[in-house]
């Protein structure tokens, strides 16, 4: 969805300020959503898609207006509703109500490892890519309502495949339900100029990493 | 917040869906073992192994995961290379990925709309933020990571440091010039 997540190329944000010397978390309540967040993550109730795809269709009032880890427990929230894994009931009570659902695992603490362990995205492919390294290609003028990672500020335009990332699970796909659906992924190259006008600075040189369906012949 | 969040915790205890045992341990996880020092690490060696450089830009998940000073890496882990003529820079437009395993949880400024806003279309004003300059025709090439694949920057090795120990250049390496935002310390910096 063309929401205000996707933000490159925006203006009007200001100045980029680092904080110095700055704690990993600034409140308690931060490290408890990201831990939650991994370890319903491990209970296979969703994927890291869907998390995203929930935060992106907060309001864009809200998604501006919060940090990023309030912004994890709205998105958090909403999937713990959707899936019907806690009640509305329950989140005003603050307490479970209802017995839970079956879930395929819990972490405990043995599981740490693994838990901290990035997720595996990469799956057999089942056709060769279609492009090669090299190659011309135009990211398609695309406008899903649902979730996507072809960032807008590239859709119309050509770049160059410049690596082949293997085949990889679908964002677009995962976020709607719809299966893993692998695609090949490419790093996508393009010339500054091209994205930001000829008035650009012509040492600029940015890649998105598309996958397959995100592109067409140039 | 902070009650709110207690609130979801407590329901998901309850439910037994989650052991809050196992949330401390990750919390403890990223507040002391899961950090740019892991990072640092990676690019030391780089520095001071030619082959194991070789590998890692070659295959950055199985490199790190050899040299075994970060704990787990999973897959995906790539690193690019910073030369006289090109400055790699990361960004993450869509949300705020990033390579946890080697740099820990990304700071406050990498998540932020003024620099996933700009860091696709203005790089050097993004750099002249963190006060960094460079030449006006070094090539500034900037990796969005729009999927899973996750990158760190392998920056140039500061003049003034031959002879010195893996552990003493790894003091050089600062986060920001893993993401692309910053420059090693010189020498001096740390005398």
């Amino acid at each position: 969805m063309n929401g205000v997540h996707d933000m490159g190329g925006m203006h009007g944000f200001g100045k980029v300020e680092p904080e110095p010397n700055e704690p990993v978390f600034h409140a308690a309540w931060e490290g408890r959503v990201l831990a939650m967040q991994r370890a319903i993550a491990y209970t296979g109730a969703w994927s890291i898609d869907l998390s995203r795809a929930a935060q992106e269709s907060l309001p864009a009032q809200v998604y501006l207006g919060v940090s990023y880890y309030k912004r994890w427990a709205l998105g958090l929230e909403q999937n713990l509703l959707g899936k019907g894994l806690i009640g509305a009931d329950e989140l005003a009570a603050g307490h479970s109500l209802h017995p839970g659902k079956p879930v395929d695992r819990i972490m405990t603490a043995a599981d740490i490892g693994a838990a901290l362990t990035r997720g595996k995205f990469g799956r057999s492919p089942t056709a060769t890519a279609r492009y090669t390294i090299g190659e011309s290609v135009r990211a398609k003028n695309i406008h899903p309502l649902t979730h996507t990672r072809l960032p807008r500020y590239v859709r119309g335009h050509v770049g160059v495949v410049e690596r082949i990332q293997g085949c990889h699970v679908f964002p677009d796909s995962v976020a709607i339900d719809a299966g893993e659906n692998p695609q090949w992924l490419y790093t996508v190259v393009f010339d500054g100029r091209d994205l930001w006008g000829e008035a650009s600075d012509s040492t600029v040189k940015v890649s998105v990493e598309a996958f397959e369906p995100y592109l067409e012949p140039a | 917040m902070q009650l709110r969040v207690r609130a979801i915790e407590t329901i998901l205890t309850e439910k037994g869906y989650i052991d809050p045992a196992a949330l401390d341990l990750i919390i403890e996880a990223f507040e002391t073992r899961i950090g740019p020092h892991n990072g640092a690490r990676v690019v030391a060696r780089a520095w001071t192994d030619p082959a194991f450089r070789h590998r890692l830009i070659d295959d950055a998940s199985t490199a790190v995961a050899e040299l075994g000073v970060v704990g787990r890496v999973g897959d995906h882990l790539v690193a690019v290379e910073n030369t006289p003529k090109r400055h790699n820079m990361i960004v993450c437009t869509l949300c705020s990925c990033y390579p946890w395993e080697v740099l820990g949880l990304p700071p406050v400024w990498y998540k932020s709309a003024p620099y996933r806003s700009r860091a696709v279309s203005d790089p050097r004003g993004v750099l002249a933020d963190f006060g960094i300059t460079l030449a006006p025709d070094t090539e500034i090439r900037v990796w969005d990571s729009t999927a899973e694949t996750r990158f760190m920057v392998l920056p140039m090795r500061p003049a003034g440091t031959e002879g010195w120990s893996e552990e003493r250049l790894a003091g050089l390496v600062t986060r920001d010039c893993m993401i692309g935002t910053g420059l090693p310390k010189r020498p001096e910096e740390v005398a």
